[in-house]
């Protein structure tokens, strides 16, 4: 059997007395989409901090690609190829919608280099650009991040974690915050990207998730209660109990 | 539906127009400040005005590179500032060092300090990481204050005049206003092109990112804490150069200038300028030192009217005096 891409074992998160995360094991194939679902308060916000390096896991381990990276350095997983976009918009608000997602894809090329000319990279103008054509912004490229529509800010969100090519690409709550228009807009460049990545994400609006995931995977009280195909979740006795029974989350 | 094209098309022109103009101003820049500062003793009421505004505005320069594009507000920079001039004052003084070696030395002194204070400081945030700046350059104050054997204490440092100038075969007199004026602006255009380097380099665009959003700069790759301890000690480095100058200059080293009202000198200097413009920190210069000279004649309390300035700028004006107008122009 091939080695997964990523594989995390017996996962646990605590602060202070409080248990976020408790015996999370999964992995995750090449190639496929991945819901995490579940109530909030769950701890897939801190499944995902984990994830992406913020958090460093209390016990257990997180492997990539076969090598473990528990432990290591937010800002190396980037350069590991993992990126990860936010559930609060989390953008450069004062750059230019080019700028943002250039500055992005330096980080791989050039990070404490003062001689050389930033506007000479003009390979990474090119990244940047072909980043835009894929999320929808390539009309938008020249405005100031902060006045894009906020539907727009999510779209680029996404771009500044996609130019970095990522293997694996973590996506918190897409759709967080956005209207029913801007939601279609937002799931149709889901299941573009979907082609060929492999993705995670956590969200919150069920019937999207259906659609567009090969997998899901349900958290409630910090412990994983179900793994399987949306039909799978979908009939699982005691997923329907503490979720889809429920108003909440299923817009 | 043609005339909503063509006035997209007039808006479009209009931006790229500014944007033009904006980016000859950015390529231009070095060589108009230094034409700008190379007018001031001409233009100015008195040359002692051009020298403290040259001097000064480089310390600025300095931290603006640390406050206006790194976002950090570190209230320590006296520090570094008062050892590039203590360095050369002792070298010159006390070891007899010849002058290019004791402002040499003041400058890597003053650097070594802000990777030091950078070291211990640069993890906390916000409110914390202007405090420690603080307490760290007042700690040098105070060692500064004691060490009185090496620094001349209470009275400042004195006793090593520099009178002339020279190097490969010229020779400058150095007590001459005018020419002492040119040669410190020898360096200050120097740092000004280190600084536009820096800014125009792949480096400024991670700065900028940091100033921007620190959590997103981290996600991207890009280790935060090392580049803010590199940022910390280059903006150490050109103030210490300034320091440096400042003891060339006056050919004494008073203890003020370690003293935290520099700190906070230079950061009133920086915002009545404009932080995170490049030529900011030399107008912010020029409107402190011409508001000090012009109320001091009237009050000895000229604090209280150039204090109430700084507060209306930052409450009405936070882009300060250049930033605004760069602002005003490109707007138009």
């Amino acid at each position: 059997m091939s080695v997964p891409l990523l594989a995390v074992e017996n996962i646990g998160r605590r602060f202070g007395g409080f248990v976020a995360l408790e015996g999370v094991t999964a992995s995750f194939e090449p190639n496929k989409v991945t819901a995490i679902i579940g109530p909030n308060g769950a701890g897939k916000s801190t499944f995902f901090n984990v994830l992406s390096g913020v958090l460093a896991p209390s016990s257990g381990s997180i492997r990539f690609k076969g090598s473990d990276i528990t432990g290591t350095p937010q800002h190396r997983f980037a350069h590991l190829g993992i990126a990860r976009s936010y559930q609060i918009t989390n953008i450069f608000p004062e750059l230019s919608v080019h700028e943002n997602v250039r500055v992005a894809a330096q980080a791989l090329r050039s990070r404490y280099d003062i001689w050389r000319n930033r506007a000479a990279m003009t390979e990474l103008d090119d990244k940047a650009d072909a980043a835009l054509a894929a999320v929808g912004l390539t009309s938008r490229r020249g405005t100031t991040a902060k006045f894009l529509a906020h539907g727009q800010q999510r779209a680029l969100e996404i771009a500044i974690a996609l130019v970095a090519d990522p293997e694996l690409l973590l996506l918190d709550e897409p759709t967080a915050g956005m209207g029913p228009e801007e939601t279609k807009d937002m799931v149709a460049l889901l299941e573009r990207l979907a082609a060929g990545r492999t993705i995670l994400l956590v969200e919150h609006k069920m019937k999207m998730i259906l659609g567009l995931s090969d997998r899901i995977l349900v958290l409630h009280h910090g412990r994983l209660i179900a793994d399987g195909s949306p039909q799978h979740i979908q009939t699982d006795p005691e997923v329907r109990r503490v979720y889809l029974g429920q108003n909440h989350g299923y817009a | 539906m043609t005339v909503s094209d063509s006035s997209v098309a007039a808006v479009m022109a209009g931006r790229a127009g500014h944007r033009g103009w904006r980016a000859r101003l950015t390529a231009w820049r070095v060589p108009l400040s230094v034409l700008i500062l190379c007018l001031l003793p001409w233009v100015l009421p008195s040359q002692a005005l051009a020298v403290n505004v040259l001097i000064y505005g480089l310390v600025a320069v300095g931290y603006n590179l640390l406050f206006g594009y790194t976002g950090l507000l570190s209230f320590g920079h006296a520090a570094f500032f008062g050892a590039g001039a203590y360095v050369t004052g002792i070298a010159i003084g006390k070891f007899g060092l010849p002058w290019y070696a004791a402002v040499a030395l003041g400058v890597v002194a003053g650097s070594a300090l802000a990777f030091v204070i950078g070291l211990l400081s640069i993890r906390t945030r916000g409110i914390y990481f202007s405090m420690v700046t603080l307490a760290l350059s007042q700690l040098v104050y105070y060692v500064a204050l004691q060490a009185s054997s090496l620094t001349g204490g209470e009275n400042g440092l004195r006793g090593f005049t520099v009178a002339r100038i020279d190097l490969f075969g010229w020779t400058v007199d150095f007590l001459d206003p005018l020419k002492k004026y040119y040669v410190l602006m020898v360096f200050a255009a120097a740092a000004l092109w280190l600084v536009s380097r820096i800014l125009n380099s792949p480096f400024g665009a991670v700065i900028e990112a940091i100033r921007e959003n620190e959590t997103r700069a981290r996600a991207c790759g890009y280790d935060v804490e090392r580049s803010k301890l590199i940022a910390f000690t280059l903006s150490g480095l050109i103030c210490a150069l300034a320091g440096t100058l400042s003891a060339l200059h006056l050919a004494i080293v008073p203890l003020d200038i370690l003293h935290y009202q520099t700190s906070g000198m230079i950061v009133m200097m920086t915002l009545l300028g404009g932080a995170g413009s490049f030529f900011g920190p030399f107008v912010g210069a020029l409107a402190f030192l011409l508001m000090e000279d012009v109320v001091s004649l009237w009050t000895s309390h000229w604090q209280i009217v150039v204090g109430s300035v700084f507060i209306l700028f930052v409450l009405f004006l936070p882009k300060g005096i250049w930033g605004s107008a760069l602002a005003w122009r490109a707007s138009r």
